[in-house]
């Protein structure tokens, strides 16, 4: 797989990462060295093998049906750059 | 066994310009799940609290925080698997469906693309005593609802309240077995049926709770049957999704609107474009949701943050034991066990808590007359006033004292009315207000007699006419009613009088 120019804008815009024109040649470079490492993997024979997604025989934690959270508006607004009335407010999305 | 026999409904057939085109309808729904907290954080679920107070720092999406599943929604997943006879999935796998929105903090989304945790199923769609539709389930999978933004408070802003971000959603996906918008919504209330009976979605569309994405296309009569033998997609037309709607209604229109569009397009020479569109409810059509389309890239991986869901047989199976009747059996029992018909065992099952009233004022009665009072007397009366069952003022036990009096002979079916009216309103216990306020049908010949001697004796010229003419006997039998108050028994007054009067 290898990473074109307008690959890399997309990738950019997906991300909401701005990027000027005249970096893209070299993001794009960039993308393709480390797709090109990790293509290495594809030589190993894989058949039969099950995924490893830990590396120690763990359960995935649960948490009991308990309310143990919120009822803090206020700091969970403190971040916004600006709230009104117990909202976010940011700039027009409409569909 | 239950017999659970029926018919297969016909497909709807719309009429273009040149030929007939029958539709094909595959359904995803968004049903809330039923829970305390949310799915991956401890925030409550609670709907219509202030603004963002329903919203813990993992839902905030805050730097650090991390994902830990609610066991609970996941055994509300396995229960709506169980309840509509699905594969239960014993290892499932969470991944991220990257996208950026406003009310989606995290920047993406938890959903299960590759692994989902309840596999093929199926539903059976009521259209109808003895007719029904039997749709696939694809998969159902979980999933986090998004925050909500409301546009309208101001000019140039949207508003942002993250109360919902995260809570536990399941993505249940049809088959595209739906062959008319009758048939969209009627699957729909089925499914919101079966959902409430198992208790893990409570339904509710006007809060959101359940939502339909609704795919729709077109095709000639007889290609769906080609796809039905080959399961090959390509005999079907290009289909279009209609987004997020929340009521019956609106889903029967924008398809019959869609269908038409399509129709329109492909007579026209054209092709329709595989895309999302949005139903506007006050112009009557859907429209194309571009901007949707450029950011549906959503580069699924799996989620870093959360192992694979693995759950024991075992667990499943004490789920599955928890099962409570499921709406078509509840209703075929109905049917054999009470002797009503399909449609009043439709009609009583429709809701749990409709059919355990029902149940309880039938046992040990009859099963009919019960039927008849609760559907037409009882639910006429809670609709008048927009209260459902349990808000109802009368009890089971209540009701059903009446309908012993009616079968002890002791009031007739018209002043059980009358009593029903007294008990709904004022409450009490109906055979001490019978006996309190003199209300026992007259059985007593005697007095009856009395009565129809009276009125013979006042109207002479009546009595004439009536030897003539023996319809006329009715008349004394309404005089005879009204002296008594509507108290005696009728039987008793037909008969004397009928007597009297050939005498």
């Amino acid at each position: 797989m290898s990473i074109d120019i307008e690959t890399a804008r997309r990738v950019a815009k997906l991300a909401r990462i701005k990027v000027e024109d005249e970096d893209l040649p070299a993001l794009a470079g960039e993308f393709n060295t480390i797709l090109g490492f990790i293509e290495q993997l594809n030589e190993v024979d894989i058949d039969g093998v099950e995924p490893m997604t830990s590396v120690t025989p763990m359960r995935l934690k649960r948490r009991e049906d308990v309310v143990t959270s919120g009822g803090m508006q206020d700091k969970i607004l403190s971040n916004a750059p600006d709230a009104r009335e117990g909202f976010f407010a940011v700039p027009k999305v409409v569909e | 066994m239950l017999d659970l026999s029926f018919e297969t409904p016909k497909p709807k057939v719309i009429q273009g310009a040149a030929q007939d085109w029958e539709l094909v309808i595959g359904l995803e729904v968004h049903a809330q799940v039923s829970s305390n907290a949310k799915l991956f954080s401890g925030a409550s679920t609670t709907f219509g609290a202030e603004p963002n107070s329903n919203v813990a720092f993992v839902d905030a999406a805050m730097p650090g925080m991390l994902p830990v599943i609610n066991e609970f929604c996941v055994a509300q997943a396995v229960r709506t698997g169980l309840g509509l006879n699905a594969e239960i999935n014993l290892m499932s796998a969470f991944d991220r469906k990257n996208y950026f929105y406003p009310d989606l903090p995290q920047g993406y989304q938890i959903s299960q693309l590759y692994h989902p945790i309840v596999g093929e199923g199926e539903i059976l769609v009521d259209m109808g005593p003895g007719v029904a539709r039997r749709v696939r389930i694809e998969r159902i999978h979980l999933e986090q609802d998004a925050g909500k933004s409301i546009h309208d408070m101001d000019p140039h802003m949207s508003f942002v309240d993250l109360n919902r971000t995260g809570v536990a959603l399941m993505e249940i996906v049809s088959r595209p077995d739906i062959r008319g918008p009758e048939e969209a919504a009627a699957y729909v209330v089925k499914l919101r049926q079966i959902l409430r009976y198992l208790g893990t979605c409570d339904g509710n569309m006007q809060n959101g709770s359940l939502r339909a994405d609704v795919n729709v296309s077109i095709c000639e009569p007889g290609a769906y049957e080609r796809y039905q033998e080959t399961q090959d997609f390509s005999h079907l037309g290009t289909r279009c999704e209609i987004k997020n709607m929340n009521s019956m209604r609106f889903i029967q229109a924008a398809i019959e609107y869609e269908a038409r569009r399509q129709i329109k397009i492909v007579e026209g020479g054209g092709k329709v474009d595989q895309e999302t569109r949005l139903y506007d409810p006050d112009k009557g059509e859907t429209r194309s949701m571009r901007s949707k389309e450029e950011a549906h890239d959503y580069r699924y991986f799996p989620c870093p943050d959360l192992l694979p869901l693995e759950i024991e047989q075992a667990w499943v199976d004490d789920i599955a034991a928890s099962l409570p009747e499921l709406p078509d059996e509840k209703k075929a029992r109905f049917v054999t066990d009470f002797g009503i018909t399909e449609y009043d065992a439709s009609v009583l099952t429709a809701e749990a808590e409709n059919a355990a009233f029902f149940e309880e004022v039938a046992r040990g009665r009859d099963g009919k007359m019960a039927a008849n009072w609760v559907i037409n007397e009882l639910f006429g009366r809670l609709k008048k006033e927009d209260h459902d069952i349990t808000e109802s003022p009368m009890s089971a036990a209540q009701l059903g004292g009446i309908l012993d009096l009616i079968a002890k002979g002791d009031i007739s079916g018209k002043i059980a009315k009358d009593l029903f009216e007294i008990v709904y309103t004022e409450g009490g216990d109906p055979a001490g207000i019978v006996e309190a306020r003199g209300m026992k049908q007259v059985t007593d010949t005697g007095a009856i007699e009395a009565a129809v001697d009276q009125i013979i004796a006042d109207n002479p010229a009546q009595v004439e006419k009536a030897k003539e003419n023996p319809k006329l006997a009715g008349w004394f039998v309404g005089q005879v009613m009204k002296a008594t108050g509507g108290k005696a028994n009728p039987k008793a007054v037909n008969e004397i009088v009928a007597k009297k009067l050939s005498s």
